[in-house]
């Protein structure tokens, strides 16, 4: 479990190290927290001939306020961002979703843009940038371009990332007044990824109607899987339980998800509907509290 | 005399572990010293058609790359390590070893096909991209129960059929108790496989001194004296040109002890070929396959009852695991037989066992060493017996104790010291009510889980109770002397894995030296220092070792007596020994510190007269003639989500007896290990194979070790039967927590759903079997 022989480099800048992207594209790996790529490299399954080390950009590092968005530089560590009062004022998703990734020690050195450009499926990032419309700041040598979060997945580890691009920033709407977040998921241990998961993101109108409603799955395809068109039909209606349970029992028919040691794709589904259920029941829960 | 057995003392090593000076194989770094390298077949069975190393050893930085073929002469399957019994009638045993590097076939995935030595580990590993092997993969034997089957392949080509081994042994005569049975209950039970998962994993540096003709092997076996009498005998060397030493070691849990490893034979001879010193380290990936593990057993049980819950008799057939080869001969397996009579009063037995042959990495005890499995099937069937009896699970045990009058208790049957299952001592109830009591399980049973219930919740109790046969011979021994410092040293061949051997034997030495325990100086598991003995595994240390410490410091305290009483001119019996001196004890002013008491045991002129010993030094050594039999009960309470099927763990209970208590800060830590150990064998750890015989888990990403978020607080209590077999009066217990885990989360589990028809058959559970078996459409 030794890594194959590659050059290390060590920018201090983004320009720099977007230059060193440009000049070695698909051989190049930038490197983060490395807490997927070390491994990855150690059992060989990934070896780059160059890895760019992002660890000495400080610019690359903030949480801030700017308009009506969160900007979080894509090398923010897990541990900051679980314990920004920004973050935990205008996301609650993402505050909530921090403590249920890995451990404390993994969150002490992984950082948000790392999870989100590695695309595990099983990551809680997936489905909460989707669920709240996150959108991310894709830079290479020759310029940068926005991509939306549910534009940026397109399967198990793969991404809208260009092979010169680095994902720089999150962008994530700062929530609007009486909406409720909530995230649920099911692991083997505390720590592990999620057998299933769901963020939901919802809003009351001021008669106690639902006014919004987001449910985003992971851990259940390849990507975070929007139920989309299945909690619309809560829009204009009084979130009872049996509605929440027929939206969760329609939106569980659309997932495909897949076997693997841990649970087959008939328990994935089950749980899909069961936490589902559960974080379209919490967000609401929420969402009232707000609205007093 | 100061009571220092039975101190709850802090850990003399702890600084040492504490603070990273302690050695470790890895920490082990020489001159000149390479790196080797295994590559290892990724096929569980395929025969070798050829190698080409060629471009591997054109690699900058390669030193030598050797197959089966390179060792000519030296090459040979491993020496059995446990020699089938035979004190069985009829039994058969197919003794098929491991071997050091693949020859013709490859039986179990991982096993080594050549070795790259080279400057540095990656090189090494470089170098193993560049190995071509032509591998024809065959069929795989994976499914034990399909392994008999007349179209199974096969695992050894010369044998008729995948049997390893297969006898029956029998107590009185089940079929007569069955015929006057009121109940006869009958389960099929499955015990799937996992890995010790040590936190170190295995490793070795050899480095044979051409000058001084000197082998020296760090190695982080459990069986450091064996190792070196076996290295001596293989490559044709003296027993005193060659050390082997077991430093601290990160650890055991039973494969460790496993000899000897293709990496033990191969690193020793390639050293002696390039007189270099030599380091492997076991990654976690290769610890996966190169490993020996356990568990691996199918049952078909029947238990015969009367309607008031006795047990008549028992029956269980069952087929163990034994993977690709069987150098442990049937130790796992005879454990499971004996455990399976639990601490109740079973007189009519029998049990047919096949051991089978696998494409899988070959099983060695791991802690427990086949005895959860025999826990878990009597105690599941008391389960279910209870439940169709309408008992109560804790009065139907109490009702099945073997009573205190009949210690010694010979079960008949034979147990892996290849002599009668005897229970030297016991006394059941009392740990039991201790357990009951403190879970409070009247209250629970009568007040919290039917308030909780009407709340909507699933939350259950469980009650088991275990055996654990521990303390096995054939001997240990400790060499103790006092320096001129006044200090005492005291060198024993057990190496040491984490178990307090700095601490609790060294408590016994000071009892009778009346020196401080951290002035006595431990060395374990150095041949250098000491050479007789076998080594630590099944529960043994503070039994065998502690009490062949008890022996050489009581010699040496007889020495220091005479001596003292000779040069302070005082009977013997007038004298005490305290705080490292010898008193008069009614007169302070007359005395003589250990120190000058050995330097004048030791003088530099004069005459030592006939018959006399230099030194206060002692060497003694002691065997016990059968096992100690330790015991308890453990109980616990869970909460079952029945949506998800989390189970959460609310409270932890052990009762532990193990007779004489050494220290009972280290008992207690090796009682929480074991049942973290237990609670990762119950509902977290299992290996995954596919039809190929590919293990699908190979990694602690999907290979689950329970962590401290998974563990419980653990209660421990204690009550104590000291054994009537050793002076101490101690029993084992570094298995004890771990045994009877599976038995009880399955039962707590049960309670918690509290719905007929929901019936645990099967250890580890996990969320995925539980919802198989609630929701009724179980997988194939």
């Amino acid at each position: 479990m030794k890594p194959a022989s590659f050059e290390y480099v060590a920018p201090t800048t983004l320009d720099q190290a977007l230059e060193r992207l440009a000049e070695h594209g698909f051989e190049a790996k930038v490197i983060a927290g490395g807490q997927s790529l070390i491994p990855m490299m150690n059992f060989r399954l990934a070896q780059p001939s160059v890895l760019i080390d992002l660890n000495k950009i400080a610019e690359l590092s903030y949480i801030r306020l700017k308009d009506d968005e969160l900007r979080i530089g894509a090398m923010t560590r897990h541990v900051q961002v679980e314990r920004d009062a920004l973050i935990a004022r205008h996301a609650p998703l993402i505050h909530e979703a921090m403590t249920k990734i890995a451990t404390p020690q993994i969150r002490n050195r992984g950082t948000f843009g790392g999870s989100i450009a590695h695309a595990d499926p099983a990551a809680e990032l997936t489905a909460v940038t989707v669920a709240l419309d996150a959108r991310f700041r894709l830079q290479s040598a020759g310029g940068e371009r926005w991509v939306p979060a549910d534009e940026f997945f397109f399967g198990m580890f793969a991404t809208a990332l260009g092979p010169d691009e680095m994902l720089v920033e999150a962008a994530i709407p700062v929530a609007p007044e009486r909406t409720g977040y909530a995230l649920e998921e099911e692991a083997r241990r505390a720590h592990d990824f999620a057998m299933a998961g769901a963020a939901a993101v919802t809003a009351l109108d001021e008669g106690g109607k639902c006014s919004a409603a987001r449910l985003v799955y992971f851990s259940i395809g390849d990507v975070p899987t929007d139920a989309g068109d299945a909690v619309a039909v809560l829009i204009g209606k009084e979130p009872t339980p049996d509605l929440i349970q027929s939206v969760v029992d329609t939106a569980a028919d659309r997932l495909e998800p897949s076997d693997d040691i841990h649970a087959t794709a008939e328990f994935r589904l089950h749980l899909a509907r069961v936490l589902g259920r559960r974080a379209l029941q919490r967000a609401f829960e929420r969402a009232a509290v707000e609205a007093n | 005399m100061a009571r220092l057995i039975g101190k709850p003392l802090k850990r003399n090593e702890d600084p040492r572990l504490l603070t990273g000076q302690a050695l470790f194989v890895d920490d082990v770094e020489l001159p000149g010293m390479l790196h080797a390298a295994f590559l290892r077949s990724d096929y569980a069975h395929a025969r070798l058609k050829g190698i080409d190393v060629s471009a591997a050893l054109e690699r900058e930085g390669v030193v030598a790359v050797y197959t089966a073929e390179d060792m000519g002469d030296d090459w040979a399957p491993g020496p059995p390590l446990v020699i089938p019994p035979p004190t069985i009638e009829e039994v058969t045993f197919n003794t098929r070893t491991q071997v050091p590097l693949v020859k013709e076939k490859v039986r179990h995935a991982g096993e080594p096909l050549a070795v790259v030595i080279a400057e540095s580990r990656y090189i090494a590993e470089d170098a193993l991209d560049d190995i071509v092997v032509d591998l024809e993969p065959l069929p795989a034997v994976v499914d034990i129960e399909r392994a008999l089957d007349a179209d199974a392949a096969l695992v050894h080509d010369d044998l008729e059929s995948n049997l390893a081994a297969h006898l029956v042994q029998t107590k009185g005569g089940y079929q007569s108790a069955r015929e006057q049975a009121d109940l006869i209950i009958k389960r099929r039970i499955v015990m799937d496989r996992g890995i010790a998962g040590a936190m170190e994993n295995r490793g070795i540096v050899a480095y044979w001194d051409n000058k001084q003709q000197y082998l020296t092997v760090w190695d982080t076996t459990q069986s450091p004296i064996p190792i070196r009498n076996g290295l001596a005998g293989m490559f044709g060397l003296s027993e005193h040109q060659v050390r082997v030493i077991a430093p601290f070691v990160g650890g055991g849990f039973g494969p460790k002890i496993m000899m000897f490893y293709p990496e033990e034979v191969v690193l020793t001879w390639a050293t002696l070929k390039l007189a270099l010193p030599i380091k492997w380290i076991e990654d976690r990936r290769e610890n996966f396959y190169a490993t020996t593990q356990e568990r691996g057993q199918v049952h078909e049980v029947e238990m015969a009852l009367t309607e008031d819950g006795r047990i008549l008799g028992l029956k269980d057939d069952f087929i163990h695991d034994s993977g690709a080869y069987d150098p442990y001969g049937l130790t796992i397996p005879l454990n499971t037989q004996c455990h399976v009579l639990g601490p109740y009063d079973i007189p009519n037995f029998s049990s047919e066992l096949h051991v089978v042959f696998t494409n899988k990495t070959l099983t060695t005890p791991v802690r427990g060493a086949g005895r959860p499995h025999g826990v878990f099937v009597v105690e599941r069937l008391l389960d279910i017996a209870a439940r169709e009896l309408g008992i109560d699970p804790s009065e139907i045990r109490r009702r099945n104790y073997l009573p205190n009058d009949v210690f010694p208790y010979d079960n008949v049957i034979i147990d892996q010291a290849f002599a009668n299952f005897i229970i030297d001592s016991g006394d059941y109830l009392p740990a039991m009510e201790k357990a009951l009591d403190m879970i409070g399980y009247k209250d629970f049973i009568e007040n919290e889980q039917p308030r909780l219930r009407a709340e909507g919740r699933r939350v259950g109790i469980g009650v088991v109770s275990f055996i654990e046969t521990t303390g096995v011979g054939p001997y240990e021994g400790a060499r103790v002397t006092i320096e001129s410092s006044g200090d005492v040293s005291v060198a024993t061949g057990v190496g040491t894995q984490g178990q307090g051997h700095f601490t609790s034997f060294a408590q016994v030495v000071a009892e009778h030296l009346g020196v401080k325990v951290s002035d006595v100086h431990m060395v374990t598991g150095d041949t250098a220092q000491f050479h007789w003995g076998t080594g630590t595994f099944a529960s043994r240390g503070a039994v065998v070792a502690a009490n062949a410490m008890n022996a050489a410091s009581s010699i040496v305290r007889k020495k220091i007596l005479e001596l003292a009483s000779e040069l302070l001119d005082a009977p013997e019996d007038e004298l005490e020994i305290e705080d490292g001196e010898v008193r008069v004890a009614d007169v302070p002013r007359m005395s003589i510190s250990l120190g000058e008491l050995a330097q004048k045991a030791n003088p530099l002129r004069g005459a030592v007269e006939p018959g006399t010993e230099p030194g206060l030094e002692a060497t003694a050594y002691f065997g016990p003639n059968y096992g100690a039999t330790a015991f308890g009960t453990h109980a616990m309470i869970v909460e079952v989500d029945p949506e998800t099927m989390n189970v959460e763990i609310r409270r932890y209970v052990v009762v532990e007896d193990c007779g004489t208590v050494l220290n009972p800060l280290i008992l207690d830590g090796q009682v929480h290990g074991g049942v973290a150990h237990g609670i990762g064998n119950a509902f977290y750890e299992q290996l995954f194979f596919d039809d190929n015989g590919q293990l699908l888990n190979a990694s602690f990403a999907d290979y689950l070790i329970p962590t401290s978020a998974e563990v419980p607080t653990i209660e421990v209590g204690h009550t104590v039967t000291p054994s009537p077999l050793n002076p101490l009066g101690s029993k084992g217990a570094g298995e004890a927590g771990a045994i009877p885990v599976p038995a009880l989360m399955a039962q707590a589990i049960e309670n918690a759903i509290g719905e007929a028809g929901f019936e645990i058959l099967e250890s580890p559970m996990s969320p995925l079997k539980l919802f198989n078996l609630y929701y009724g459409d179980k997988e194939q």
